[in-house]
């Protein structure tokens, strides 16, 4: 078997973004995951999300680990680059790809399995890192690829599709970026588009470390009754707190919201993301209250989704290191040895 | 005075150990003293060794004069300098008949004081110390400087080159210039006014140092970094190959800050450990950065998965592996070579890696350059083998020239108008020029060069595949990338004269090996001899092995790895070989070697006398 590549129909009336490319030039491989399963319709968000904002294809650097949500890199924007590295450690590779070349935008896909168990520390310290990166899990608490066994984010009392019950506590990713200083929190599920999307836009326009923890059943392995992570489950028991609309740089903002229910916040590059709020009460710029609430509303039975928490004003990896504009990967041999001369100097003192 | 040895002999050839607790700032005052006869002109060799501990542990450091200008440890020992009172019976022990011990006389210790062939010369250094210098910790510390005057009578060091030394690290803080240099004037008038100086065993000027430095392997090789136009530098913090990064930081701090920006040239990751380190170092690079990670044992042991993939998915990487005493956790602080086979066959599956093996540090500094170039020819993984005698102790080494006309090879990487002009699309493991290496594109450069990597089974094409044909088309070239580096890679240093025995030995083993055929040659055993500088083994090494009928093979581990290298990896009939072995953990002697060699000599001849 080899690669798949979708035929390349070209339909002259399909709408094209500000660099003149369609949808389908963002496109990849074939999917090659169970029908109905969640993570093709994060593919499809992402491809949403990253032809509204043209960016050149080439521009997006593509990182996943090890699983079927890690497969799903190959399935976009074939015109970038891909790197499905080794099961837990994507956040390493997307760490030393940041540092060789700052200029591109890097997307990490993961799983639950992937990003709470064996990649658990890489995951808290790219974080802690503020490494300049959209990081998606695709959450089905199952580990799909190996058929079904529990993963960390595995509730409480969820049930296996063979009956077994889930006896652990779960690991929260919101939770735990929360604790690690992520400076951009969010939730949101597979199967709503109109809040996804504008989370991936604003999540690769974020400066920093953007974590999105998308809820992506497992049709084939997690999908039942007893299941928490069920498209049933997830639609009766998540709830947006936040909405965010991406609005590009010198566009206005038209819509009308009520009184203290609009937050703007300004990116890096001159564009915003609007913040609705659906409880008005709720800061999503505050992390100590962010973390309250969560903590409330789980004791209720209910996971808050949306953006859940934003900083914009925390330095990022390469600020930290004070590093060169220009990509390390660009800087010319000239600007990094000493030459001859310089190491006559470095010679005097070791004589 | 007792003396055995003729005293003639042992002017600028003799072994000096200094007996200390660690953490008790005796390393300034070793350096002082190697230093000041290095800058006499007299060939020195420095060796520390120390525990793994920050304070209160005993610590010793060894300096061979040696006008031979030999760079192993000789295995005597001739002036003790014995600090510890923990250790001090067992260092008392120590010294060769003939020599002689200092010790202090502040409290005397008169039952320890055992010994009647050698001179026992107690000096009051902590009442003398007490008694001109305040606060605690200045004493302790100006013991060791006072100790160093002492020495400096007794051996006649030039005490105007030791005061030297002593303006250029106190430069900027003339109380500690004062101090230092008081102390230094008290040990040395004590002494000439207690014994008769200088001793039989001393130093005398000498022009063998010039144009050399004394420097350690890690320095070097963090330089050979900076030369090679390495970026990013991931790395997690492991003795003894910490340095490494400590000192590519500092001559990053000097000579990669950009003077307008103030923005720094490079980025150095401090990982979480061994495993993001390494990701991060595939990552850098498989973005087209130079991209490096010193490491030891342990962490090469966690980090074999991703160089699996690294191996498989065909991306430079370069790790520096200062060995030290395995297994496990085994003795940090010692030596050893006992990662050439992790190292040669890292992670699972088929795999197999280049391999450079220093044996100095001038060759550390050159073969980090090395390292870059052939990873990133021949897109795989390169080690540097190194270890902690040659990375942490001082070696004195030519002074390192630098040719200005070095450009960077960075291998087959397509530029955007080569992607732009290319006839079909991109085919990331396609060997198009038929020379086992495929061409590569950077991320970002243009949308026709994309690309997937993948550790999981792909096709010439960069495709996914689990069929077998297309699997083995990619795992069949990559064998036959692995033999091209056999020409790419440094060639073994030869000494031949037609003899049938020979040695064979690699990296830091060679000093030792080196005094050990002068030793036999004196004896009347000629022997040829072959260090190894790489892995794979080229058509020269093969050649030396099948051309000697026997094969003394000399490294520093129990299970000898090298010499299971030679017979996987080159025809060599197994009954040539003989193994030497050294693990101890300190640096092989070249007594040691000699007694190997002897040993087995005579049991050949009494195989043959026999049959
Ligand atoms: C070192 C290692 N151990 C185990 C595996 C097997 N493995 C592959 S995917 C996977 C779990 C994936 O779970 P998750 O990240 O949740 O992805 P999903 O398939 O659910 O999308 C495991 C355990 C592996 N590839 N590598
Ligand atoms: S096993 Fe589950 S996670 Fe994997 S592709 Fe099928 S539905 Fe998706
Ligand atoms: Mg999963």
């Amino acid at each position: 078997m080899s690669f798949i590549t979708k035929p390349k129909i070209t339909h002259p009336g399909l709408p094209k973004n500000d660099i003149g490319l369609t949808r389908r030039d963002y496109e990849g491989g074939m999917s090659t995951l169970c029908a109905g399963c969640g993570h093709d319709s994060v593919t499809a968000a992402v491809i949403e999300a990253v032809w509204g904002l043209s960016i050149r294809p080439e521009q997006l650097a593509k990182l996943s680990g090890i699983g079927c949500s890690s497969k799903t890199t190959a399935y976009f924007d074939s015109g970038g680059h891909g790197f499905n590295g080794v099961h837990g450690r994507m956040p390493s590779i997307a760490t030393g790809a940041a540092a060789a070349n700052r200029d591109l935008y890097y997307v990490g896909i993961s799983g639950d399995g992937d990003t709470l168990s064996i990649g658990f520390g890489q995951f808290a310290h790219a974080i802690r890192r503020n490494v300049n990166m959209l990081y998606l899990i695709e959450n089905n608490g199952v580990y799909g690829l190996t058929k079904g066994q529990f993963s960390a984010s595995a509730d409480i009392g969820s049930k296996a599709k063979r009956g077994e019950e889930n006896k652990q506590p779960p690991v929260d990713p919101v939770m735990t970026a929360l604790m690690l200083g992520a400076t951009f929190v969010a939730r949101s599920f597979s199967g709503d588009k109109e809040q996804l999307v504008p989370l991936i836009k604003a999540g690769l326009r974020h400066n920093g470390f953007a974590l999105i923890d998308v809820l992506s059943p497992c049709v084939t392995f997690n999908d039942h009754e007893g299941s928490t992570k069920s498209y049933e489950f997830v639609r009766d028991h998540y709830d947006e707190v936040v909405h965010a609309d991406f609005v590009p740089p010198a566009t206005e903002i038209t819509a009308q919201y009520a009184e203290g229910h609009a937050l703007p916040v300004t990116l890096h590059d001159g564009s915003r993301i609007l913040l609705r709020k659906l409880d008005p009460s709720y800061d999503p710029t505050d992390r100590t209250r962010a973390i309250g609430y969560l903590r409330e509303k789980l004791q209720q039975g209910e996971h808050v989704t949306g953006l859940i928490y934003v900083d914009q004003s925390s330095s990022d990896f390469h600020a930290v290191n004070n590093t060169t504009a220009t990509p390390l990967n660009q800087m010319a041999y000239e600007k990094l040895t000493p030459g001859r001369k310089g190491m006559e100097k470095i010679m005097g003192r070791y004589r | 005075m007792h003396t055995t040895a003729n005293a003639q002999d042992r002017v600028n050839d003799f072994v000096l150990k200094l007996a200390n607790v660690n953490g008790t700032g005796s390393a300034s005052a070793n350096t002082l003293l190697m230093k000041s006869m290095f800058r006499m002109g007299i060939p020195v060799m420095g060796k520390n060794y120390f525990p793994s501990n920050i304070q209160g542990l005993p610590t010793w450091y060894e300096i061979r004069v040696t006008r031979e200008a030999y760079v192993a440890r000789s295995g005597r020992i001739d002036i003790m300098v014995a600090m510890n009172a923990e250790t001090y019976q067992r260092d008392v022990r120590e010294v060769d008949p003939g020599g002689y011990l200092i010790y202090d006389s502040s409290w005397p210790r008169p039952t320890l004081l055992k010994r009647d062939d050698i001179t026992i010369l107690g000096v009051p250094l902590a009442r003398m110390c007490n008694e001109t210098f305040k606060g605690v910790r200045a004493r302790i510390l100006l013991k060791n400087i006072m100790y160093s005057g002492v020495l400096a009578a007794l051996l006649e060091i030039d005490l105007d080159v030791m005061r030297a030394l002593l303006a250029e690290s106190y430069s900027s803080k003339k109380s500690l210039l004062d101090s230092n240099t008081q102390a230094l004037e008290i040990g040395y008038n004590y002494a000439r006014e207690h014994f008769p100086c200088p001793l039989p065993t001393r130093v005398a000027r000498m022009d063998k140092t010039a144009n050399h430095i004394l420097i350690d392997g890690n320095t070097a090789a963090a330089l050979g970094c900076l030369y090679a136009g390495a970026t990013v530098g991931a790395w997690y913090p492991i003795t003894p190959s910490t340095s490494v990064m400590d000192a590519f930081k500092s001559f990053c701090q000097k000579w990669r800050v950009d003077p307008e920006t103030g923005k720094n040239n490079y980025l150095i990751v401090q990982a979480e450990d061994e495993l993001a380190a390494i990701g991060a170092v595939i990552g850098a690079s498989w973005n087209g950065a130079r991209a490096f990670t010193p490491t030891s044992g342990p962490g090469i042991s966690l980090m074999n998965e991703f160089i699996g993939l690294a191996y498989y998915a065909e991306i430079p990487a370069v790790l520096f592996d200062i060995q030290r005493v395995g297994p496990s956790t085994g003795m940090p602080t010692r030596t050893q070579q006992g990662d050439i086979m992790l190292a040669a066959y890292a992670s699972h599956g088929d795999t197999r890696h280049v391999l450079l093996f220093p044996a100095n540090p001038e060759e550390c500094f050159h073969q980090a350059i090395d390292a870059f170039d052939l990873a990133e020819r021949l897109q795989t993984p390169v080690f540097v083998l190194s270890d902690l005698d040659i990375g942490m102790n001082d070696w004195m080494c030519p002074v390192l020239d630098w040719d200005e006309s070095y450009k960077p090879d960075r291998g087959k990487v397509l530029t955007k108008a080569q992607i732009e002009n290319l006839p079909t699309k991109f085919h990331r493991y396609l060997d198009l020029d038929e020379d086992a290496i495929p061409y590569r594109t950077l991320p970002g450069v243009h949308p026709k060069g994309a690309y997937f990597t993948r550790g999981s089974g792909h096709n010439q094409y960069g495709g996914y595949t689990e069929d077998a044909a297309e699997y083995q088309i990619v795992l069949d070239r990559l064998r036959r990338k692995f033999e091209r580096a056999k020409s790419l890679v440094p060639k073994a240093l030869i000494d031949a004269s037609g003899n049938q025995a020979a040695i064979v030995s690699v990296g830091s083993s060679d000093g030792a090996v080196r005094e050990a055929l002068d030793i036999l040659k004196s004896r009347g055993v000629t022997l040829d001899y072959m260090r190894i500088r790489a892995f794979p083994f080229g058509p020269d090494v093969e050649k030396f092995l099948a051309s000697h009928s026997l094969l003394f093979i000399v490294e520093q581990n129990r299970d000898a790895q090298l010499r299971s290298l030679l017979t996987l990896e080159t025809p060599i009939e197994k009954h040539k070989l003989r193994s030497i072995l050294h693990y101890s953990g300190l640096p092989i002697s070249s007594s040691c070697i000699v007694d190997g060699v002897l040993a087995e000599l005579g049991n050949e001849k009494r195989l043959v006398n026999s049959g």
